[in-house]
């Protein structure tokens, strides 16, 4: 018997990663075809090597007959370093710009897609309330992972970031003191219920699920980066069809919509933190 | 061999000596280049800008989804890995750190060997911890050129020293000898056998 050259190796693991995904979707139905291969593959080889497994072909077997493993692949995949108001100067720029708009409207709908474990949901509530929006605003907050959603409903975060988050919020333009908003508990910080009261938690799948409802503001920041081309495409024209027009779709720092077809439904309203507003007229 | 691209990964020091590097290339070199350097999450692109003004290759921010082209050099954003993807583009991810660095030159380098394989060539400059390492060994392995720039002259030489702890490198050099020895692997406009 030849051994197998590296180069065939790499190719080989092509092919089982690829049926690998298959045999996810077919069980389960979660879709990971269309995410960027190069990512997909360190999560695989990632969990291959904390699980002790020879090769992709033995971890998609267990995948079929293991449920409880199947779960920790699924959460692999599901990319949840977040941090409190990330990114200031998005929410910077959001109160200055964004805000004042939103202000004329009698009720405002507001989508956190793919909001992992929730410091981005509480952060604009925290942004709402200081804004006096809070009351008037419905906001929805969704995941494909059930395990992250849930860890957002509950909303408690480990102590050992609240600098790092203290210091994000008054980046961002924070009106009041940051402690304000929450309890310390041994390791852990409890964000208030009062920042609850308007978040509806559901899951929902960016790949599989559709249209719910017709949003004023749909935020989705760094979540595109892990698809590739043709999925970006179809969830922001999920994103089109989900916003009234003149309402804003706001992406991480490094995304963009350009690569899309529906890229003509929007101009720039801000582009160096990437808002965009969804055109009036097409 | 032709070389189409060229990885470079770098730590404390590393804005000099990837200027170094960069500086003699012209703005015709036939090969893209990728570029890890440890960076603050805060940074404002400034390094960017000094090395675009500084060099003749096209220096730029790598951005998602774009295609990798010969005559430019991309660097990784601050606070994001940075990925090969098999159809030649970029792509960014968010996940934990790696080696306690985001970006994270393991992460470049061995998801470009994945893709470009012999006509790679990985370097591995100044640096304060083992970032790199892991990532130029497995571009030797499938098939790639290894250098290294040589950790005795190196501003800080961990980087370097625990590159050639763990693989046999084609090349340790001067850092003043790189490009010179780049030139020669990727060729310019006047190689016949381009």
């Amino acid at each position: 018997m030849i051994k197998e050259t590296i180069e065939e190796k790499v190719e080989n693991q092509k092919i089982e990663i690829q049926l690998l995904l298959e045999a996810i979707n077919i069980k389960y139905g979660y879709d990971f075809r269309n995410y960027s291969s190069a990512h997909v593959k360190r999560r695989i080889l990632h969990r291959m090597s904390v699980t002790g497994l020879a090769n992709i072909s033995d971890m998609q077997h267990k995948i079929l007959y293991d449920k409880e493993f199947f779960n920790s692949v699924l959460s692999d995949f599901s990319i949840n370093v977040t941090e409190m108001f990330r990114d200031p100067s998005f929410y910077s720029e959001f109160r200055k710009t964004v805000v004042p708009i939103l202000k004329t409207y009698p009720f405002i709908r507001i989508w956190h897609a793919g909001c992992s474990t929730g410091e981005e949901i509480y952060s604009m509530a925290i942004l709402l309330k200081e804004e006096g929006l809070y009351d008037r605003t419905q906001i929805y907050a969704t995941d494909f992972n059930a395990i992250v959603l849930e860890k957002a409903k509950e909303g408690i975060y480990a102590i050992e970031n609240i600098k790092e988050y203290t210091y994000n919020y008054q980046q961002s333009g924070g009106k009041a003191s940051f402690a304000d908003y929450y309890i310390a508990q041994y390791d852990s910080v409890i964000f208030e219920n009062s920042l609850k009261k308007k978040i509806t938690f559901a899951e929902h799948n960016l790949v599989t699920d559709g249209v719910f409802g017709e949003m004023h503001v749909i935020l989705c920041r760094n979540v595109l980066i892990y698809f590739n081309k043709e999925l970006q495409n179809n969830v922001i024209k999920l994103f089109s069809d989900s916003l009234s027009k003149g309402c804003f779709l706001c992406l991480g720092s490094k995304e963009s919509i350009k690569f899309s077809a529906s890229s003509k439904d929007f101009e720039d309203f801000v582009t160096s933190e990437k808002i965009y507003r969804k055109k009036y007229l097409p | 061999m032709k070389y189409t691209t060229v990885v470079i990964g770098a730590s404390a020091g590393g804005l000099e000596a990837i200027r170094t590097v960069l500086m003699d290339l012209g703005e015709d070199f036939k090969a893209s280049i990728l570029i890890v350097q440890h960076l603050s999450p805060h940074s404002d692109g400034y390094m960017v800008r000094h090395l675009n003004k500084a060099c003749r290759i096209n220096v730029k921010e790598a951005e998602e989804k774009e295609k990798i082209l010969p005559g430019n050099a991309y660097i990784a954003p601050p606070n994001y890995h940075l990925l090969v993807e098999g159809d030649e583009t970029l792509s960014l991810t968010v996940e934990a750190k790696v080696n306690y660095a985001r970006p994270s030159i393991d992460i470049l380098f061995e998801t470009a060997a994945d893709v470009y394989g012999k006509n790679l060539i990985g370097i591995i400059l100044t640096g304060a911890n083992s970032d790199g390492s892991k990532g130029l060994k497995r571009i030797k392995e499938l098939g790639g050129i290894t250098i290294v720039q040589n950790p005795k002259t190196a501003e800080s030489d961990s980087m370097p020293s625990a590159a050639v702890a763990i693989t046999m490198v084609d090349y340790i050099l001067e850092l003043s000898k790189i490009s010179t020895k780049l030139i020669e692997l990727v060729g310019d406009k006047n190689d016949p056998n381009r």
